[in-house]
């Protein structure tokens, strides 16, 4: 929202709040029915792309929550998915093998990490935050480089998926569809209840003018440091479900990339829009596999792609629904 | 006079070789109102800024209500109750009207580090919110979105927000800018009924409006405290005259 709009809206905002909520309701359910789809049509596959949808959805929403209502741009965010990753392949190495001690180690190594890094990195803002967090990504990137017990740059392969009250529950995929899933609408619920408590809006308020917060008695810094913890916990969830679905880990979940490509769909999606973020994962991964089928050079059109939505659609997704519906931009 | 609220000891601050405030000593009495006039450049919002706490002073001393805050930032003055307009608009502009009252009456009632509850629907927040807006007259746009605002609806909501914080202490930096007419009439009528219940400290060129609002003036000129006195003890000054009054008055 930028503060030469045009035209006021005379009223007040309510339903757009609703429809939000509503298309997210809506964008859950169709997730709920894809494996009937999956099934009617055949296509096993289809399971697989909608269980790595709703993870990538987790970590973009997580990500949106920051750089969207907090103007915290993170360029090492995939950190955050390989500590997740990690947790699983290392405590599953030592025999441990439940899903909730994975949960359990990821968020609370990256709630230690996300706590560190946050604190050095908020010393600064603008392109010196974006570059600082991106150094403290390949850090952990290069970290997990030289592990080589836990198959250093090859990455390992994961013997089995996590185990959940000593059964193997997660083997199915359809079972670790729903679960995935269970955690995207569960943390949707905790992010949208966030953005809308205090907390929330003291965060929303830092990115609209940080000077008048504090000159109606704020310190950003309190708040902007645990919603970047919190936001780094919710990645790892995303992480953990990750390693489960590809049965493998390697560095290059927390690859730079990888970072870039969070912030794409967070883009995508159109910033600060916590349903459009799972909207954005959706169509950034539906486009990613749609274009490679077509050529081997997909990322060149994705990418030209990105540039006719930046340039021509800058609120995402979310932004294009409003402008149509006849709201402002 | 009494034990002042607010008390300057040589101040001083320096943008390399420029002396902005140049060993300045200013007494703010409890319950006047202290309007600080000046030439363009004479270091009037970097003063205000210091006091507010935006910026450190190169040394010298601040006290207020009786204790040192020369040390203390903005947002710590500002839950001692001391509050500031800025001269260029500073606006939540995302925000609705409410929502930028709301969340200053939210600094001062209670922790915000609740992650639960929606803020917009509580009453403790609106109702208050609300009161500070029917003082400026705002009340009537209370759901509009601030950013696309009339400039004069901007300087009555910055106000408004000030007042949210509940403020011993005002500081208004030149809150009449670029403001004409009625507007600029009801925020004089809002500054006079202010006056009676809290200590004001006023930039502002309109000298119409200083010398009609303020108990005391101050004469700020390169950064310095030329004069200060009563209206009619800063109308009579020949120094003042000379430096500063003589061009501007009617």
């Amino acid at each position: 929202m930028s503060a030469n709009t045009a035209t006021a809206p005379a009223k007040a905002l309510p339903p757009r709040v609703a429809l939000r909520t509503w298309v997210a309701i809506a964008l859950f359910a169709g997730f709920a029915l894809v494996p009937v789809l999956a099934g009617l049509i055949d296509d096993p596959f289809l399971l697989v792309t909608a269980t790595r949808i709703v993870v990538f959805a987790i970590a973009a929403m997580a990500l949106d929550l920051i750089l969207g209502y907090g103007a915290m741009v993170s360029f090492g965010h995939a950190a955050y998915l390989g500590i997740g990753a990690y947790a699983v392949a290392i405590l599953s190495a030592y025999g441990i093998t439940d899903l909730g001690l994975h949960l359990l180690a990821a968020v609370m190594v990256s709630a230690v990490f996300a706590a560190i890094t946050g604190g050095i990195s908020l010393r600064t803002r603008g392109v010196y935050f974006i570059m600082i967090t991106l150094a403290f990504g390949q850090m952990a990137y290069f970290f997990f480089v030289s592990l080589s017990a836990f198959g250093g740059d090859d990455g390992m392969t994961l013997g089995r998926r996590s185990t959940v009250f000593g059964q193997p529950l997660l083997e199915d995929n359809l079972v670790l569809f729903y679960v995935a899933l269970g955690f995207l609408v569960a943390l949707y619920a905790f992010s949208a209840a966030l953005v809308r408590s205090r907390f929330g809006r003291v965060l929303t308020g830092t990115r609209e003018n940080r000077i008048r917060m504090q000159a109606i008695g704020f310190a950003p810094f309190p708040y902007q440091l645990t919603a970047f913890v919190i936001s780094g916990c919710m990645t790892s969830v995303a992480g953990v479900l990750l390693a489960n679905q590809s049965e493998f880990v390697s560095p290059a979940f927390m690859n730079w990339h990888r970072s870039g490509e969070l912030i794409v769909m967070v883009v995508l999606g159109g910033i600060g829009n916590l349903t459009g973020a799972i909207g954005g994962a959706m169509i950034a991964l539906l486009l990613e596999d749609w274009l490679s089928l077509l050529t081997r050079h997909w990322r060149l059109f994705f990418g030209l792609f990105l540039v006719l939505v930046v340039l021509y659609a800058p609120g995402g997704v979310t932004g294009l629904i409003r402008r149509i519906r006849g709201g402002p931009p | 006079m009494s034990d002042p609220l607010l008390s300057v000891r040589h101040l001083c601050k320096a943008y390399g070789a420029l002396k902005v405030t140049d060993d300045l000593s200013l007494d703010v009495a409890t319950g006047e109102l202290h309007a600080i006039i000046g030439p363009n450049g004479a270091g009037k919002t970097t003063l205000i800024s210091q006091l507010s706490g935006q910026l450190r002073p190169d040394s010298g001393r601040i006290d207020y209500g009786g204790r040192d805050i020369t040390r203390l930032k903005m947002h710590e003055r500002v839950r001692h109750g001391m509050a500031r307009s800025f001269q260029i608009t500073s606006i939540l502009p995302g925000f609705t009207v409410l929502e930028n009252v709301a969340m200053a009456v939210q600094a001062r009632s209670g922790s915000s580090f609740r992650f639960f509850g929606a803020a917009a629907r509580e009453r403790v927040l609106n109702d208050a919110a609300m009161d500070a807006l029917a003082e400026v007259g705002l009340d009537d746009r209370a759901h509009r979105i601030a950013g696309p605002m009339s400039h004069g609806e901007h300087r009555q909501l910055e106000i408004a927000v000030a007042l949210a914080t509940k403020p011993r202490l005002l500081l208004l930096d030149e809150p009449l800018a670029g403001t004409g007419g009625e507007e600029a009439e009801n925020l004089v009528a809002l500054f006079r009924k202010l006056k009676a219940r809290t200590t004001l400290v006023l930039i502002e060129h309109d000298m119409q409006v200083v010398f009609a609002l303020a108990d005391r003036i101050s004469v700020l000129v390169y950064g310095r405290i030329v004069a200060s006195g009563t209206p009619d003890e800063i109308r009579s000054d020949p120094a003042v005259r000379e430096a500063y009054l003589g061009e501007e008055t009617t």
